[in-house]
């Protein structure tokens, strides 16, 4: 060997200058949260400094009065949601018990495809059905927005409680028909108080998603104002009225809309972090087991 | 009691005491002793420790390793013998937490300077793994991998560099005629030989070998051995085998390592005697080395 | 001999028990059948409809100017041309940074505290309504440079980001980590082993997910309405005047009253959901191929 080899390697340049686009590339997530938080904050401020506190809390939406009030929205976004997922969640439970106990194991996967499919159709489309098809039987209202929505929801929640219900272990399974019981006492003594956790988190992900659904409600709802109890009543949610009203808006009443826009946002993602959290400890706590 | 392996073994050898259950290993005359003594060194390893996080793992190595030698790491499951092989070609900064103390100097070079690269590092520095790890891409194109990522992309050299490292991994007649299929559609052994041809493509002057042979059938394992004596000309190997017979048969020194408990109750991983092959296993001084080598325990 | 015969009697027998699993297999079973209902329904009018038009006028529906609302006849190619064009935009936008961020996550990040944050705002950008994303892009963008395709195009990527890395990440996840050691030991820098050996591994599932990505993007409407304008003429730019999509014309036409216009958004959703579903079915094929390879 002649002399020391030399091991301090050529230009390292290449691979730093992949890292640094990686690191970006990541990083892009954060910035783009972050700017989504101070650039429509910033937007809404007109309406919040005309209005004060009273933005959440009036029931009058008015352009002509330059009054902007959100609550009819508020109730309304949380009422269809909460319809959609009552509706919503026996169906996607039953489907998911259905596919996951009872299908045999050539019905599984044409039944999954199924649910596949209703989760692929845009939900424009589904607006679009819902407001001719629908609506001229059920007339717009909370509750047509509501069953829209529901079937939206139903694949979300589907095919997550299929994934916590997969989750419970075959020997608790085995103990209960061991003792003798059928199909359905098995389910409701191993299946369901294992899943109880994971499919809470499945309805408040359907939740968030519901809540957060622009088209399908905009086209149905029925776009009135009102805070009104009967599920018969029209009435409006946030993503519909700022999807219907932006068209023709005055700029103050851009400002109330995208003031709407930030409540939604973080109205979701609260849902979805409390949704996220309950998952995830489902998840750890069978795995554990 | 050695603790502190010598790092220039004795220069004759003892008449072999015969022992049961030890693997035989050809008698050596004082000669190739000193042939064995007088190789140039390649790596001169003093005082290493490897640490996980805070976690000392293997503690206080020293040895030496000379070219166009086969020196073997042998000892039980779990004693370091894996984790000193890696620090040969750095491939334990993958692992995060993974540092040392000491040093391991190659040629006089520090391994471990700031200075140093270890992409270079592995570029002269070769390894084959327990498992073959084919890329799932053409036989050739394995093999061409490495000396593509050294610049040569003119295709008759790639050639030429194709057919010289499957012949010198006694791959060739076998595969000659379905280079650009799949290497995934071989059987294990000829994967491990596709792999060395793989690693020695790239001319490095130092191949690593990590149990190459525990996942091979005793055929295969037979021809890999084969290779590794035919490949001992032109590159320096370190291979750590769980088969005691095997490094008896092939290697020129032999490392022992074990598993010892620190104080505290931790387990480390401990370089116990290092020596000419012959000696080791004829007339080991420590009596751990003994033990393992008599199958009394391991 | 009698009492031994009756103490073995296995035979099933009619209990409440057993009454009541009966009723319940078939309850689960009804509530496929009530998700297969709304399903087959909306297909139904989607085709028959939908298909009246776009077969019956076929190819003049696909390529001619979308009349005036109260016109009669078949008209959606600039909708058409908008969708493909600016889903198309979105995502050599997303794909890429969506793919380089996972790279990042799974090949560089591992468990830092950076990399988790990331993971972890990533999940938060799936659950963003699109709402809100085409108003974030109408403020940031659309104000700047008014209402074009490409404002519409870069809501979608914002929308497509979350979904691509995430995707990208169980992806690479799956790639055996012996390979990225064979080839660290042959000298290879990091950036040439992902580009080389992990990236070509994990392509299938990478591009499956990016369809799936692709025709859920397509399909979206809120965040174009702010961003895109709209117009009934065919616009082949991206960044000059307002522009059209199907998914927005869709929403225009269901709000008319007019027959005419209705039938052109049944069209419009025939194509829509067309398009989804070959994107759908592209992504599962290539994902059983895969699989089925290995």
């Amino acid at each position: 060997m002649t002399g020391k080899p030399d091991l301090r390697g050529k230009g390292q340049l290449a691979d730093k200058a992949f890292g640094g686009l990686a690191v970006g590339a990541a990083a892009l997530v954060l910035l783009i949260l972050a700017l989504i938080a101070v650039t429509m904050t910033n937007r809404a401020r007109p309406v919040l400094g005309h209005m004060g506190l009273d933005f959440f809390t009036s029931s009058t939406w008015s352009e002509h009065d330059n009054i902007f009030g959100a609550l009819p929205f508020i109730w309304g976004t949380v009422y269809t949601a909460v319809i959609a997922v009552t509706l919503a969640v026996p169906v996607s439970l039953g489907v998911a018990l259905f596919i996951t106990q009872i299908a045999p194991v050539w019905l599984k996967r044409p039944l999954v495809y199924l649910i596949d499919l209703l989760a692929v159709v845009p939900s424009v489309v589904f607006g679009l059905w819902g407001v001719l098809m629908l609506a001229p039987h059920l007339n717009r209202s909370f509750l047509t927005a509501g069953i829209i929505l529901a079937i939206m929801i139903v694949p979300i929640i589907t095919s997550l409680a299929r994934e916590v219900i997969e989750t419970t272990a075959q020997a608790d399974k085995e103990a209960a028909y061991a003792l003798g019981a059928t199909r359905w006492e098995m389910i409701m003594a191993a299946v369901i108080p294992h899943s109880k956790g994971g499919l809470v988190g499945a309805v408040m992900l359907g939740l968030g998603r519901a809540m957060g659904e622009t088209i399908a409600a905009a086209l149905v709802i029925g776009s009135s104002a009102q805070i009104a109890l009967s599920p018969f009543k029209s009435g409006d949610s946030m993503p519909a009225v700022i999807a219907n009203q932006w068209g023709e808006a005055s700029d103050l009443q851009k400002s109330a809309l995208i003031g709407l826009a930030v409540t939604l946002f973080v109205m979701t993602i609260v849902v979805n972090l409390i949704a996220n959290r309950i998952v995830q400890r489902s998840m750890q706590k069978s795995r554990g087991a | 009691m050695v603790v502190d392996s010598a790092k220039t073994p004795a220069p004759t050898v003892a008449k072999p005491v015969v022992r049961t259950n030890a693997p035989s290993v050809p008698e050596m005359r004082p000669s190739m002793v000193d042939a064995l003594m007088a190789a140039p060194t390649v790596y001169e390893i003093s005082n290493l420790d490897v640490f996980y996080g805070a976690y000392k793992a293997v503690r206080g190595v020293n040895m030496t390793i000379r070219k166009n030698q086969i020196t073997a790491f042998i000892g039980p499951s779990g004693c370091g013998k894996t984790t000193v092989l890696r620090c040969l070609n750095r491939m334990n900064d993958l692992i995060p937490g993974a540092r040392i103390e000491g040093s391991v100097m190659y040629h006089g070079v520090d391994l471990y300077a700031p200075d140093v690269s270890a992409t270079e590092v592995r570029r002269r520095i070769g390894m084959v793994f327990q498992k073959p790890n084919p890329f799932p891409k053409s036989i050739y194109d394995n093999i061409a991998y490495g000396p593509r990522i050294n610049g040569i992309s003119d295709k008759r050299r790639l050639d030429e560099i194709v057919e010289k490292s499957l012949r010198s991994a006694a791959l060739w007649d076998e595969v000659k005629d379905r280079l650009k299929s799949s290497a995934l559609g071989m059987s294990g052994g000829q994967q491990q030989r596709l792999c060395i041809a793989r690693t020695i493509a790239v001319e490095p002057e130092v191949v690593l070998m990590d149990e190459p042979c525990s996942a091979l059938d005793p055929i295969a394992t037979a021809r890999v051995e084969d290779l590794m004596r035919e490949l001992k000309e032109k590159y320096t190997i370190v291979i750590v085998t769980h088969n005691m017979q095997q490094a008896a048969r092939t290697s020129d020194c032999t490392a022992f390592y074990t598993a010892e408990l620190d104080k505290a109750g931790q387990r480390f991983g401990q370089l116990v005697e290092f020596d000419i092959t012959a000696k080791i296993f004829s007339n080991p001084s420590d009596i751990r080395t003994e033990n393992y080598i008599t199958g009394r325990f391991g | 001999m009698q009492e031994l015969v009756r103490a073995l009697d296995l035979r099933p027998r009619r209990t409440w028990r057993g009454t009541k699993n009966m009723i319940m297999t078939v309850l689960l079973g009804g509530s496929v059948v009530v998700v297969a209902v709304p399903l087959v329904l909306v297909m139904v009018s989607v085709f028959a409809k939908g298909g009246s038009i776009l077969f019956a006028h076929f190819p003049k529906f696909l390529t001619a100017d979308i009349p005036p609302t109260r016109v009669a006849g078949p008209g959606m190619g600039p909708a058409i041309v908008g969708t493909l064009m600016i889903t198309g935009m979105a995502t050599l936008i997303a794909v890429p940074l969506g793919v380089m961020g996972a790279i990042y996550l799974h090949e560089y990040g591992g468990q830092s505290k950076f990399a988790r944050l990331v993971r972890f705002m990533a999940m938060v950008m799936t659950g963003v309504p699109s709402i809100v994303m085409g108003l974030f892009i109408y403020v940031v963008w659309t104000l700047n440079f008014k209402l074009q395709g490409f404002g519409g195009a870069l809501a979608l990527a914002c929308l497509m980001l979350p979904i691509v890395i995430n995707a990208s990440e169980q992806m690479l996840k799956l790639v055996p980590h012996s390979l990225r050691e064979a080839s660290y030991a042959l000298g290879a820098t990091k950036a040439r082993t992902v580009l080389t050996i992990v990236l070509p591994a994990a392509s299938s599932g990478i591009v499956s997910g990016s369809l799936l990505a692709v025709a859920r993007a397509a399909g979206e409407t809120a965040p174009l309405l702010f961003t895109i304008g709209a117009t009934r003429v065919l616009n082949t730019s991206l960044f000059h005047g307002d522009d059209t999509a199907l998914s927005a014309r869709i929403f225009e036409n269901a709000k008319e009253a007019v027959a005419n216009a209705q039938e052109r958004g049944w069209g419009a959703a025939l194509a829509l959901v067309l398009l989804t579903f070959t994107l759908t079915v592209i992504a599962r094929v290539i994902t059983a191929f895969a699989t089925r390879r290995k």
